[in-house]
């Protein structure tokens, strides 16, 4: 009888032994590169700054105090101004993707089966190349001499001297254009698995034109668009190339907020503090998103 | 008050009523999948239309529901051109062989969505809704998901769901095929229900002819694009127009004929009598219930058409047994015989039997 239990001992170590083998050098890089200097990040945020902005003793909470935006000349409503701002960029970004997704993905199964694979590799292939390249892009064709900032101007859009970038709109315009792809792929994911018969089940049954989409097309989707409201969402919230090169000092974006912590005008405790508060916004925009899926049903795969 | 003059005025005209004129559907390829076809269908018939697999009677289907155009043709229902109206402009509805009932939407709001989408609103919506789900017995399951059915609740949602819009005409592709033997029994006779108790034309398409048998007023039979024979189920099994009919609608006896006078005919198995006058045609063909078989001892005297055998092969079907008789000269016929008899009565393989083909029971067919 102890044999047997020697037996089940040393295959539950063998299998101990597979799992740390397989699972190991995973977890020793999210240890290295994530877990340890995001712990080092949250010690710094309890740090007093010295006049360099580096992190010295006593252990202080006014980091802390600085992101909710009291500081010796008062309270100000800047941070509160950037996060909002964060959040409706990378809100609209989201919304724009998916609206232009819709259609380039429907078009893209509308093709012959041999040439979409290709097509969607030139979707997928701008971001191979450098994010800073393709922004300063959009900076030359948004700029004060360019064809779409002459349109502006005749539509009293933007005054006269000054081009649709820097500025909000084109911030939007980089931050869609940056993660499309991400809300292509996933959507394009689910809607190629599109069951057909209930769109014809929808025709059948009197739906047509939006109400069909609507009814028998979108909620298949759902899991897609959910996947890539997630995969665009998040980095866009916390972009720093985009805002920082089309944004300007009118739409400064908590990314460049954080940025500036540790280059121009260096105050590390503070920084690290900005960043543990966006993580927790993040994570707590995760646990909603999942809780909405779960709600709206049969989104698993979007779930994380 | 209405005077009882306005209600007879208002009396129901025929609606269902489904007229195709020579209707085409040719795709990619150039092979015609519908060729040509002509059919009426009688308001409030339960039509079926049978074939192989591959024959057409799916695109057909697909040309009544608007979900394929044809490329030829007119297309009526209830006297209304409508070849090229789209299917969310037809009152007709379909229940598909996958059912596709909608998988986020519960089953009351599966079968409401018809109705929904018509801009029926609530009060009137939700009784439509509920009288259909106590008609189809599925009201216990109203709140349920479509993932959380069983392949005969999927159905009866998919029926009720079509029959709840009060349609002209049905569709129904090969709706109970993936069910299996009892359920699918069952369900038969509650579709035939339903029909004759709301009136509504139906047009089923299968490729069981044993279903086809039992459910239809009228069978078109379809092979290669085209409608072999259309004709009330009894004729059609009886008196079938050519080989494919026969052969594909229960089992057949062919026979090539060299014809010797009007009603006599030189055959492989001998000299043949026949009831009709043979007008040209060289083949006929027998049911094989339709062979009497006798002992050897007990043939029948100067009768024609009686032929000596051997059993072959002998298969018991419990309610009958099917037996195959080898006549000599390489040739042989099937024959069913009732076991009404003790089960010693039958016939084995190897023993000497006469069989008789009888004049009455012999149909000439086209080729």
């Amino acid at each position: 009888m102890s044999t047997a239990v020697t037996q089940i001992d040393a295959a539950a170590h063998r299998q101990r032994l597979r799992l740390l083998a397989t699972s190991g050098p995973g977890l020793f890089w999210i240890m290295l590169f994530l877990l340890i200097p995001s712990a080092i990040l949250l010690g710094i945020a309890f740090f007093s700054a010295d006049d360099y902005g580096n992190p010295v003793l006593p252990l202080s909470l006014q980091p802390f105090q600085q992101v909710a935006g009291y500081s010796l000349l008062g309270w100000d409503a800047g941070n509160i101004n950037i996060f909002l701002r964060s959040l409706e960029q990378a809100g609209i970004a989201t919304i724009v993707s998916a609206a232009v997704s819709y259609p380039l993905v429907f078009f893209i199964l509308s093709r012959p089966e041999g040439i979409r694979p290709l097509l969607l590799l030139f979707i997928v292939l701008p971001s191979w190349t450098n994010q800073v390249v393709r922004t300063y892009a959009w900076l030359e064709l948004l700029g004060p001499n360019a064809p779409l900032t002459w349109v502006a101007h005749a539509l009293h859009i933007v005054p006269p001297d000054l081009g649709l970038a820097p500025g909000s709109f084109a911030v939007t315009t980089g931050l869609a254009y940056n993660y499309l792809p991400y809300m292509i792929v996933p959507l394009y994911a689910s809607a190629e698995k599109l069951d057909w018969t209930l769109v014809e089940a929808g025709r059948d049954l009197y739906a047509s034109g939006v109400k069909l989409f609507w009814h028998a097309v979108f909620p298949q989707t759902l899991p897609g668009l959910l996947s890539g409201v997630i995969f665009v969402a998040i980095p866009a919230f916390g972009d720093y190339v985009v805002p920082q090169l089309l944004g300007g000092d009118r739409a400064l974006m908590i990314g460049s907020l954080i940025a500036n912590q540790f280059t121009e005008t260096p105050d590390w405790p503070y920084g690290a503090a900005l960043t543990i508060i966006m993580l927790v916004f993040t994570g707590l925009g995760l646990v909603g998103f999942r809780i909405l899926t779960r709600k709206l049903g049969g989104a698993e795969e979007a779930t994380i | 008050m209405i005077p009882p003059a306005a209600l007879a005025m208002t009396a129901p005209a025929p609606r269902g009523a489904i007229s195709l004129h020579r209707i085409s559907r040719i795709f990619a390829g150039g092979i015609p999948a519908v060729d040509r076809i002509n059919l009426d269908i009688n308001p409030g018939e339960f039509f079926t239309l049978l074939g192989p697999s591959g024959c057409g009677k799916t695109t057909l289907l697909r040309m009544i529901a608007g979900f394929e155009t044809p490329d030829e043709g007119r297309l009526l229902i209830s006297g209304r051109e409508m070849q090229d109206v789209p299917p969310h402009k037809r009152a007709v509805n379909t229940v598909f062989q996958s059912y596709a009932l909608f998988p986020h939407l519960n089953v009351e709001q599966n079968i409401g969505f018809g109705l929904r989408m018509q801009g029926v609103k609530n009060p009137e919506r939700k009784r439509r809704v509920d009288t259909i789900m106590e008609l189809m017995q599925i009201s216990p399951f109203a709140k349920r998901g479509a993932a959380q059915l069983s392949g005969g609740q999927r159905q009866r949602v998919a029926l009720a769901r079509a029959l709840v819009n009060e349609p002209e005409v049905v569709l129904l592709d090969e709706p109970l095929s993936a069910l299996d033997a009892k359920l699918r029994n069952e369900l038969q006779i509650e579709l035939l229900r339903m029909q004759k108790h709301l009136g509504m034309t139906f047009i089923f398409v299968t490729h069981d002819q044993h279903e086809a048998l039992v459910m239809s007023d009228r069978i078109g039979v379809m092979s290669k694009g085209r409608i072999q024979q259309v004709g009330a189920v009894l004729d059609v099994y009886e008196k079938p127009k050519n080989v494919f009919v026969a052969e594909f609608l229960g089992l057949s006896n062919i026979l090539v004929l060299t014809p010797t006078g009007a009603r006599t005919a030189q055959t492989p198995l001998g000299e043949l009598r026949v009831d009709e006058e043979l007008n040209g045609h060289k083949l006929a063909m027998i049911r094989p219930e339709k062979i009497w078989i006798y002992n050897d001892t007990a043939a029948p005297q100067g009768r024609p058409n009686t032929f000596m055998g051997t059993v072959h092969e002998a298969i018991y079907m419990g309610a009958s047994t099917q037996y195959r008789i080898d006549l000599g000269n390489n040739q042989f016929v099937s024959a069913y015989d009732t076991n009404n008899q003790a089960a010693e009565r039958s016939w084995r393989p190897g023993e000497k039997v006469t069989v008789e083909l009888k004049p009455e029971n012999i149909m000439l067919i086209e080729p």
